[in-house]
């Protein structure tokens, strides 16, 4: 027993800086490009814990790709990438005007966060299986998914593949290894570690992905996944996007005394690193060392991609309420695009004129999709999905019950 | 009297509670510094501090887990669960562990909470933020389950909810936050402040739990309504030019039973409405008690208009939405029988 206990005290972490004040991210160490050894892919896990405490980048400052995780794509894969998050920043740029235009109910885009879909994307093999939130799509855009049906998607139009059932940008690409997004947090992540599971129960070639983000980690499904991911050494690659908000909650109310997100796998024996989530060569550098590590029969990998939601969390979001507006300039990890387009520049291969040419050919491409998705009807206008869509999918076959609801709505 | 929205409604019921009460904690996702997504706990965090309104991390179990621990502790909180369709990680939290604590420690220990949640549909939302699961809440005892339908009502029901000693579930009709929507999506809403109930007391004030209220007094038929139903209910007898008595619940648990009956002996005929899927909803209890209790009065077989047994659609919003003409259907057929 002690005597004359002092008064407890509550705590409730918040971020340094909010509106009104001057943005500082001066206590968040950024490790030089080059800095953190690449382990090799069959290492124990617990003799990397460091990783899951550094941040493993490729591009420095100079625009230059170095050290032990530079290297893994070619010239023509990393334009190829480039045109990738040009494209989803332009796709994102005319969705987002189409929803305030009153074409769509709803949308979400990716600013900031480009590299981490689209350069993970890459790494992966036909067959793998994603199972996104709904920040992802950069890997139906590098996956080579016909941007129209995303655009009839978002629309509801007659076009959707998901006759109008889902939430804009919840798409279901089965074909591209995108599993159905649920729009629930964190509920899909233990499902990609059942997949995962299920292709080695087969003895398949085949890896899952799940993804979630900074805030989403707090789900209890979020502990599940890492407990069975360990316990069954699942082919899986675990990612988190901490892009800093969830909503209006900084990332330190999901985080708390954990030093990082990706810590949170080393109780779990799980190998975690993490990530320079605006460096599109540290991102691909880290996805393909996780998924050989998945195929090898070597068991899960938990990784915390370090970025920045530069833009709202949705069309019904305003950041200005909860952080300063000029916060994303103080970002110390830079821009996606700007920092590959620097560095293919500086190799030689890309130049100012180059870029500017093809962000007017890629607007144009973007556009033309508009249109053609657009002839096929938006949400409150022009072609859309039948009253009978409604009743059809619920089950296999049509239940006598839903039947009668359906003769009695007239369709 | 001022003038308030369901939402600024609301947002008073917190702070006239937390104002006489110290026990009252406000928490949830980005309830905190920013107030809410809809705006519910605005300004409460400045006025209380940190330690009585604060951001949760995104755990809907951890949000309901943790209240029902303050509450066996002997605080009173009221938290909030973002969306109605995001509260089923905390199910088990609520059937198992908050509705049963005073049963199953005989009183040794309670569970004073309040769970709000926007729900129901109307807003382009999806599957994921339209739902209308207060019959997930009714089966299950132990729990009370409060819908308001206006700003006077919101606010008197949720001090009273706040200050029930047993945990109430307190669903908010998102649709209704800014004016009575009647299920004229192609035409605009009457703002609260244009509206009667839109008048709301700034000091405190209950509502009682279990007592319904008639919203529009009639002979031909009764209308068993909550929510957003009450105004759909109400257009569908003014454009059908029938008679209908519209009886807006409050709360479904307790129930006025005592008033549902006393209106369907009168006009001898009932119509029950409800947003949420038809299979073993809500209404079918009222159903049954209507059945039980009206038999011999009946002059037609007792109507339900739902919503349809699929998840809530998207660009089909309006044909899933129980509107005015379908309610009005229901009318005349009742009428007609």
């Amino acid at each position: 027993m002690t005597d004359n206990p002092s008064p407890l005290k509550f705590h409730v972490p918040e971020p340094e800086v909010r509106p009104g004040g001057t943005p500082d991210f001066s206590n968040v160490p950024i490790p030089k490009a080059g800095s953190v050894d690449r382990p090799p892919v069959d290492v124990d896990p617990r003799t990397i814990r460091d990783l899951a405490y550094s941040i493993i980048r490729v591009l420095n400052r100079e625009g230059d790709a170095v050290g032990p995780w530079a290297g893994t794509l070619t010239d023509e894969e990393q334009l190829d990438g480039l045109r990738h998050m040009m494209t989803l920043r332009t796709f994102d740029a005319r969705m987002q005007m189409a929803q305030r235009q009153g074409k769509t109910s709803f949308y979400m885009q990716h600013m900031g966060e480009e590299a981490v879909s689209c350069a993970f994307r890459k790494a992966l093999n036909p067959g793998d299986m994603n199972f996104p939130t709904y920040r992802q799509a950069g890997l139906l855009i590098a996956g080579g998914y016909p941007m129209v049906d995303m655009m009839n998607q978002i629309y509801s139009n007659e076009k959707d593949p998901l006759k109008g059932r889902q939430l804009p940008i919840m798409y279901s690409a089965k074909e591209h290894g995108f599993f159905s997004i649920s729009g629930n947090l964190t509920t899909q992540y233990i499902q990609a570690v059942g997949w995962a599971m299920a292709s080695a129960i087969k003895g398949d070639t085949k890896i899952a992905v799940g993804w979630v983000g900074d805030g989403a980690t707090a789900e209890s499904d979020f502990h599940a996944a890492l407990v069975f991911a360990s316990t069954y050494k699942a082919p899986v690659i675990l990612n988190i996007v901490n892009n800093q908000w969830a909503i209006s909650t900084f990332q330190g109310i999901a985080r708390g005394g954990s030093g990082t997100f990706a810590a949170r796998g080393l109780g779990f024996g799980i190998a975690a690193l993490r990530v320079d989530g605006n460096d599109y060569l540290a991102v691909h550098a880290v996805a393909k060392w996780a998924a050989e590590r998945a195929r090898s029969n070597l068991g899960p990998t938990l990784v915390e991609y370090v970025t920045y939601r530069v833009g709202a969390h949705s069309t019904s979001d305003d950041p200005s309420a909860y952080r300063p507006k000029t916060e994303s300039d103080a970002w110390p990890l830079g821009d996606p695009v700007i920092r590959l387009k620097n560095h293919l520049i500086r190799r030689g291969q890309w130049s100012d004129e180059r870029h500017k040419q093809t962000e007017a050919e890629i607007l144009e491409t973007v556009i033309s999709a508009q249109k053609e998705a657009e002839s096929h009807g938006t949400l409150h206008a022009g072609g859309k999905p039948s009253t009978r869509d409604m009743f059809e999918g619920v089950y296999a076959e049509m239940p006598p019950h839903l039947r009668r609801q359906r003769q009695k709505a007239g369709v | 009297m001022p003038r308030m929205t369901m939402i600024e409604a609301i947002r008073s019921a917190m702070d006239v509670a937390m104002g006489r009460d110290d026990n009252v904690v406000v928490f949830g996702e980005d309830v905190g510094y920013f107030g809410g997504v809809f705006r519910c706990t605005q300004g409460l965090q400045q006025k209380y501090g940190r330690s009585r309104c604060f951001d949760a991390p995104i755990s809907e179990l951890g949000i309901v887990g943790a209240a029902v621990g303050m509450a066996a502790y002997g605080l009173k909180p009221c938290i909030e669960i973002q969306f109605a369709d995001y509260v089923y990680p905390a199910y088990d939290q609520i059937v198992s562990e908050a509705a049963r604590l005073r049963y199953r420690s005989n009183g040794e220990f309670t569970c004073p909470i309040v769970v709000r949640m926007p729900t129901g549909g109307g807003i382009f939302g999806g599957q994921t933020h339209s739902q209308s699961p207060e019959a997930l809440f009714t089966h299950v005892s132990g729990l009370k389950v409060v819908v308001p339908s206006n700003p006077l009502d919101a606010k008197g029901l949720l001090i009273a909810s706040i200050e029930d000693p047993d945990p109430v579930i307190f669903l908010e009709p998102k649709r209704l936050y800014n004016g009575p929507f009647d299920g004229h999506h192609d035409r605009p809403v009457t703002a609260w402040s244009k509206h009667e109930l839109g008048e709301v007391p700034d000091g405190h004030y209950t509502v009682p739990l279990g007592k319904a209220e008639i919203r529009r007094p009639g002979s031909d038929v009764t209308v068993l309504a909550y929510g957003t139903m009450v105004y759909v209910a109400q257009a569908a007898a003014e454009e059908t030019g029938i008679d209908a008595e519209v009886i807006d619940l409050r709360t479904l648990l307790p129930l006025d039973l005592d008033t549902i009956v006393a209106s369907v002996k009168k006009t001898r005929r009932c119509v029950v409405v409800h947003e949420a899927t038809l299979t073993s909803g809500f209404g079918a209890e009222l159903v049954s008690l209507v059945q039980e209790n009206c038999f011999y009065h009946l002059e037609a077989p007792v109507a339900r208009v739902t919503g349809w047994d699929t998840p809530y659609p998207h660009a089909q919003e309006w044909d899933y939405f129980p509107g005015p003409k379908r309610v009005g259907e229901a009318l005349i057929e009742t009428m007609g029988a």
